[in-house]
């Protein structure tokens, strides 16, 4: 019985872990893109990604979930409520991680794009070698923060029947009536993995610094 | 010879490795001014904050009207409705006007009356000059005015002795003059005040005594003419030396000026 | 277009009750947290080490795991321990809980920006620690934190929408229900989320409007004087 308990609490991590390892990555390439193209992409680009911003940060992560999920699973696509999870979580961050990334592009400056400009670079050149390097960096902190909130937020493909962590506590708590071990262990397991994640982000925080005046 | 109002003995700061100070003695009589000089970090503002209990003691008493206010059980806050302290950064109540900040010491503390501690706080805005800024915010207000407000704040409360940790080293040149001048208004009218300052002017010109003071203890004190002119020791003429001659040039500046 | 003014019309009433549950359970847990933040940061700022240790492990457990976890946890969880709550307390309790420990760091971080300077000039006019916490820092501390709290009841309101999973009648209960009458789910829920953003966007005035009153004159949030 413990075995059973135990094995079916992994496998609901495992697929915690991956929708997050799937979201996460999706939501930086895209929000990655999203800032570059409101901060460095003309009016119309700027005006769009601001609204995709507002429209996606002003409504529940859930109620996106639901329509994307829709959209995703439907006839078009047909995704796997897994996939299609996966992939919604990460649309929804892509619009945090967009404000978090203009954010540090503003923090490393016009100044630096007129220098890099100065000697000779493209405007392309000046965003990869120059811009995105101290960026990425100003932006860890935020982002790691953003991390833990994916994590969590995955709970919610809950709702679309994925069996991640919570789902299988809820079938724990009806085979074992043990609903408050059932749904505690699945807190603790949030909890290690959140603390774990951030643990590891502040190291990475820490190894990136680039060395300031002793 | 009258019981000192307030009175150190043997006080001793220690902070970690650090011997702040040891075994200070300070006697302040009634209506005396006192000004302590000297080098910057000598614990000189820690001494006055151990004075008012703000910062406990590793040493030695403190005593108010012959009373030891650092023996156990003595109840701080009540001591510090009769010592007033105004600091070097002001340290007003951001949320409260003037005359809020000259209130709320009366109405919460002495839990006085509205309309009574009203009156009696415009009173002491009257006497440091600022009655009409009363309605102000210290965010609309001079850092001389700042000051002189805090001042007013320290004074409603009737205090027996005040404490004045280096008042105007957070000043511009020119808002200095004001508040050393309420605070000579005050010398004068006989308030009991033991100051830390590096105004030699104000040394010179207003204190009863002059106590010199480096590396934590006491190195002389005297009457001001016997300190400038007669310095026993030879540090407390290099560092008179010193500070008279970068000063020295302001004062002369002022005299020149006015 | 058209089909959009069809389905407001038609189901509007509807919308508005969950809508206004909606904002109730924002408002409540707002409350709640908002005291309980307030307790949790003065225990961590002012508090021995008991006090603190309980302030720190609240803000860890419930900033540490997901609401719906949380929910879950109260609702299903607690009657293994013989505790039954009703729905309604569930999700007041979940969210209120939560809420809590991430309003404990906007408050905390404000009530130290405010600093010891503070407190030692409260002191010095014979105030106790508590009088100065109550009439000197609070007030102080309270009006600088409110930008950043005011992420806090636009975030809130955002969470409640989960609570329809122990069936809470809010807005996305009702979303639900009028997908599996419409059976177009894509039309329904993107509806709502129009209605989500109303809210929202109402919210933040109101936010903002607040922030502009509550202004000290010459104190603002960047610096101060002193």
């Amino acid at each position: 019985m413990l075995v059973n308990f135990v094995s079916y609490i992994v496998q609901g991590t495992a697929i915690t872990l991956a929708v997050t390892l799937i979201a996460l990555p999706f939501g930086l390439v895209f929000g990655l893109t999203l800032a570059l193209l409101h901060t460095y992409g003309g009016k119309v680009l700027n005006r769009l990604a601001a609204l995709y911003s507002l429209f996606m940060r002003g409504v529940p992560p859930i109620v996106l979930l639901f329509i994307l999920y829709f959209i995703l699973s439907g006839r078009l696509l047909n995704l796997s409520a897994f996939w299609a999870g996966s992939l919604s979580l990460g649309i929804v961050s892509s619009a945090y991680q967009m404000e978090i990334l203009r954010g540090a592009l503003l923090a490393v400056g016009g100044g630096q794009m007129t220098a890099a400009r100065a000697v000779g670079m493209s405007r392309l050149q000046s965003i990869r070698y120059i811009i995105l390097p101290q960026a990425l960096r100003i932006a860890i902190p935020p982002w790691s923060n953003e991390a833990s909130i994916v994590l969590k937020d995955s709970s919610l493909v809950y709702a679309l029947g994925v069996p991640e962590i919570l789902r299988r506590a809820q079938q724990l708590s009806a085979t074992t009536q043990q609903p408050f071990l059932a749904y505690g262990t699945a807190a603790l397991i949030y909890f290690l993995l959140v603390f774990a994640t951030n643990r590891a982000l502040d190291y990475l925080s820490a190894r990136t610094q680039l060395p300031t005046h002793p | 010879m009258p019981d000192p109002i307030l009175e150190a003995r043997s006080l001793t700061k220690i902070y970690g490795q650090n011997v702040i100070f040891k075994d200070i003695n300070i006697k302040v009589t009634e209506g005396e001014t006192i000004v302590i000089i000297g080098p910057s970090g000598t614990g000189k503002s820690t001494l006055l904050r151990c004075m008012n209990l703000l910062t406990g003691v590793d040493g030695g008493q403190v005593f108010l009207d012959g009373k030891e206010i650092t023996a156990k059980g003595y109840n701080e806050d009540e001591v510090r409705q009769h010592i007033g302290m105004v600091f070097q950064n002001f340290l007003l109540f951001n949320h409260l006007t003037a005359l809020g900040n000259v209130m709320i010491g009366l109405t919460k503390v002495k839990k006085m009356p509205r309309e009574q501690a009203k009156e009696k706080a415009m009173e002491e805005l009257k006497r440091v000059g600022l009655a009409d800024r009363a309605d102000h915010y210290p965010g609309q207000l001079s850092g001389g005015q700042q000051q002189r407000v805090a001042i007013a704040r320290a004074l409603a409360m009737d205090p027996r002795v005040m404490l004045f940790d280096e008042p105007t080293s957070a000043l511009d040149p020119e808002l200095i003059g004001e508040v050393l001048g309420v605070m000579e208004k005050l010398a004068r009218d006989h308030m009991t005040m033991l100051v830390v300052t590096h105004e030699m002017g104000f040394a010179r010109e207003v204190a009863d005594r002059i106590i010199f003071m480096e590396k934590g203890s006491i190195v002389e004190e005297g009457a001001p003419d016997d300190l400038f002119d007669h310095p026993q020791h030879n540090r407390t003429r290099e560092f008179l030396w010193k500070i008279t001659e970068l000063y020295g040039k302001k004062e002369k500046e002022k005299a020149g000026k006015s | 277009m058209s089909g959009f003014i069809v389905f407001f019309a038609r189901f509007l009433p509807e919308l508005l009750r969950g809508a206004g549950l909606t904002i109730l359970l924002t408002a409540e847990g707002l409350a709640a947290g908002f005291i309980l933040g307030l307790l949790s940061a003065l225990a961590r700022v002012y508090g021995d080490k008991f006090w603190r240790g309980l302030a720190v492990g609240y803000i860890e457990l419930f900033r540490g795991t997901p609401l719906l976890v949380q929910l879950f946890l109260i609702y299903y969880g607690l009657p293994g321990l013989g505790i039954t709550l009703s729905r309604g307390l569930s999700a007041f309790l979940a969210l209120g809980l939560n809420s809590g420990a991430y309003q404990a760091e906007y408050l905390r971080g404000s009530i130290i920006a405010i600093g010891d300077g503070q407190m030692m000039a409260g002191r010095s006019i014979g105030m106790s620690r508590w009088k100065t916490i109550w009439y000197v820092i609070l007030p102080q501390a309270l009006r600088l934190a409110i930008p950043a709290w005011s992420n806090e009841p636009v975030s809130l309101l955002k969470s409640t929408a989960v609570v329809f999973l122990i069936a809470v009648p809010e807005l996305m209960a009702k979303a639900k229900s009028i997908a599996a009458e419409t059976y177009d789910p894509i039309g329904t829920y993107l509806a709502v989320a129009i209605v989500y953003l109303a809210v929202v966007y109402l919210l933040d005035a109101f936010l903002r409007r607040v922030e502009r009153l509550s202004r000290i004159p010459g104190f603002e949030t960047e610096g101060k004087k002193a």
